[in-house]
């Protein structure tokens, strides 16, 4: 039993203590608006916690347990297997997890679900870094990001985490981002038509940790996208589907000088974000090309 | 609904966290934070709804037929995102306390 206190907006509270201008709450807002009420989440440690409380007091209208980094998926898909059990094919399982919980710590039990293609939805909401605990650079840092365990700049790029994903061939993933919604709320739809393990990578720019005015999130997400340095992409039954070729591909200069995480940085690391971004670009293209 | 043990985590001075736990609603009073206010200039505002998507705590309301955008103080956190987003400028962000 819940005990409103507030009204929700939504499935969710509208003081949450996220900082100024993070939009994981947008994030929340619009899954648990197309996911409805019939749906259990699971969150692990990290800035999203507070969503499901680690107290009696609960941020969303929905069941939610706070897990541990390493088994977010793993717990989930132990719900969604209770759920068969009971003969409910109905109530969506769903992880909601950083990127540190995800493509570092949780990689293992996340890969192990995506190989049973347990019937849950993985959604892993990417601030690029290890945010809650003081942004330590996790494997999501991009290269050249500065944090406080890579303070002169992460020497080497991150891992990919969709083409992780693919590689398990799950039944449906897409990337998304918070500047994005129409296109994000229609990926959830989809996810949500689907059965199996479903995955969704969500670009969420951390004003704190990014080094940027709360104001300009939309604008930094947006930016992301329109240079490459964030691809929006489907992968549906083995074939991948790439959104809108970027505006201005390649041309992440304007996008890091907004950023006080790539302040200093030469022109050399510069152009070697911005070849990294073309090749991945490229690689993509051609994945999309097949089949 | 059985409970969990109550051992552990029940000391005197601190809060009792039991199985199951989050069970009230709650929302922070967010709106404290709020250095500068958004406020909206009513004749420039279309009613696009950008804003009201984009802001984190959903405190703008637009409805166009009611021809109405509001903005709820309650909880917003003056972060200007929503005045960053407005493709009219059509909200500014204005010192928390100063004159409207
Ligand atoms: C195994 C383990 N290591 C470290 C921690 C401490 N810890 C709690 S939250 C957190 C950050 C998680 O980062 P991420 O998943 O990216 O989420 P974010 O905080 O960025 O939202 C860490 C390291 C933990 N809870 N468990
Ligand atoms: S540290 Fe970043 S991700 Fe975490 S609540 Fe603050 S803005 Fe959001
Ligand atoms: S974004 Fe601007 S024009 Fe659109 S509803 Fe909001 S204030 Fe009005
Ligand atoms: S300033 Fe931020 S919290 Fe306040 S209404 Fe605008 S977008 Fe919402
Ligand atoms: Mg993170």
């Amino acid at each position: 039993m819940l005990t409103y206190t507030i009204q929700p907006k939504g499935l969710v509270s509208p003081g949450i203590n996220t900082c100024q201008g993070c939009m994981i709450d947008v994030i929340f807002r619009n899954v648990l608006d197309i996911l409805g009420e019939d749906t259990a989440l699971v969150i692990p440690p990290g800035c999203a916690a507070q969503f499901s409380g680690c107290g009696p007091e609960s941020a969303i209208t929905v069941p939610g347990i706070q897990g541990n980094l390493e088994n977010s998926a793993a717990i989930a898909a132990g719900i969604a297997a209770g759920f068969r059990f009971q003969g409910n094919d109905h109530t969506q399982v769903v992880a909601i997890a950083g990127d540190g919980g995800t493509v570092d710590i949780g990689l293992q039990s996340l890969s192990g679900a995506m190989e049973r293609n347990d019937n849950i939805l993985y959604i892993c909401y990417d601030n690029q870094a290890y945010m809650n605990t003081g942004i330590q650079g996790s494997s999501s840092t991009p290269y050249a990001a500065s944090t406080t365990t890579t303070p002169a700049g992460k020497p080497v790029g991150s891992k990919d985490l969709i083409r992780i994903v693919m590689a398990h061939n799950v039944p449906y993933a897409a990337t998304a981002s918070v500047s994005h919604l129409p296109d994000l709320r229609k990926k959830v739809k989809k996810a949500k038509e689907i059965k199996g393990c479903r995955v969704l990578h969500i670009l969420s720019p951390c004003p704190t940790g990014w080094g940027y005015p709360s104001a300009k999130t939309v604008e930094i997400a947006r930016k992301a996208v329109d240079s490459g340095a964030w691809v929006l992409l489907e992968y549906e039954n083995g074939k991948v589907t790439l959104g809108r070729k970027p505006a201005a591909l390649g041309d992440v200069a304007e996008y890091m000088s907004m950023q006080k995480r790539f302040a200093g940085i030469g022109e050399d690391a510069v152009a070697t974000a911005a070849k990294n971004v073309t090749d991945r670009y490229a690689y993509l293209e051609k994945l999309a090309q097949i089949g | 609904m059985e409970m969990q043990q109550n051992t552990p985590t029940n000391t005197p001075k601190k809060r009792r966290v039991l199985g199951p736990c989050s069970h009230v609603l709650v929302a922070y009073n967010t709106g404290s934070w709020r250095m500068v206010r958004p406020v909206a200039d009513q004749e420039k505002c279309v009613r696009c709804g950008i804003c009201a998507g984009y802001c984190p705590v959903a405190a703008i309301t637009v409805d166009k037929k009611a021809d109405l955008m509001e903005i709820d103080y309650t909880y917003c956190k003056g972060c200007g995102i929503c005045a960053n987003e407005c493709p009219k400028e059509a909200i500014a962000m204005k010192p928390e306390g100063g004159e409207n």
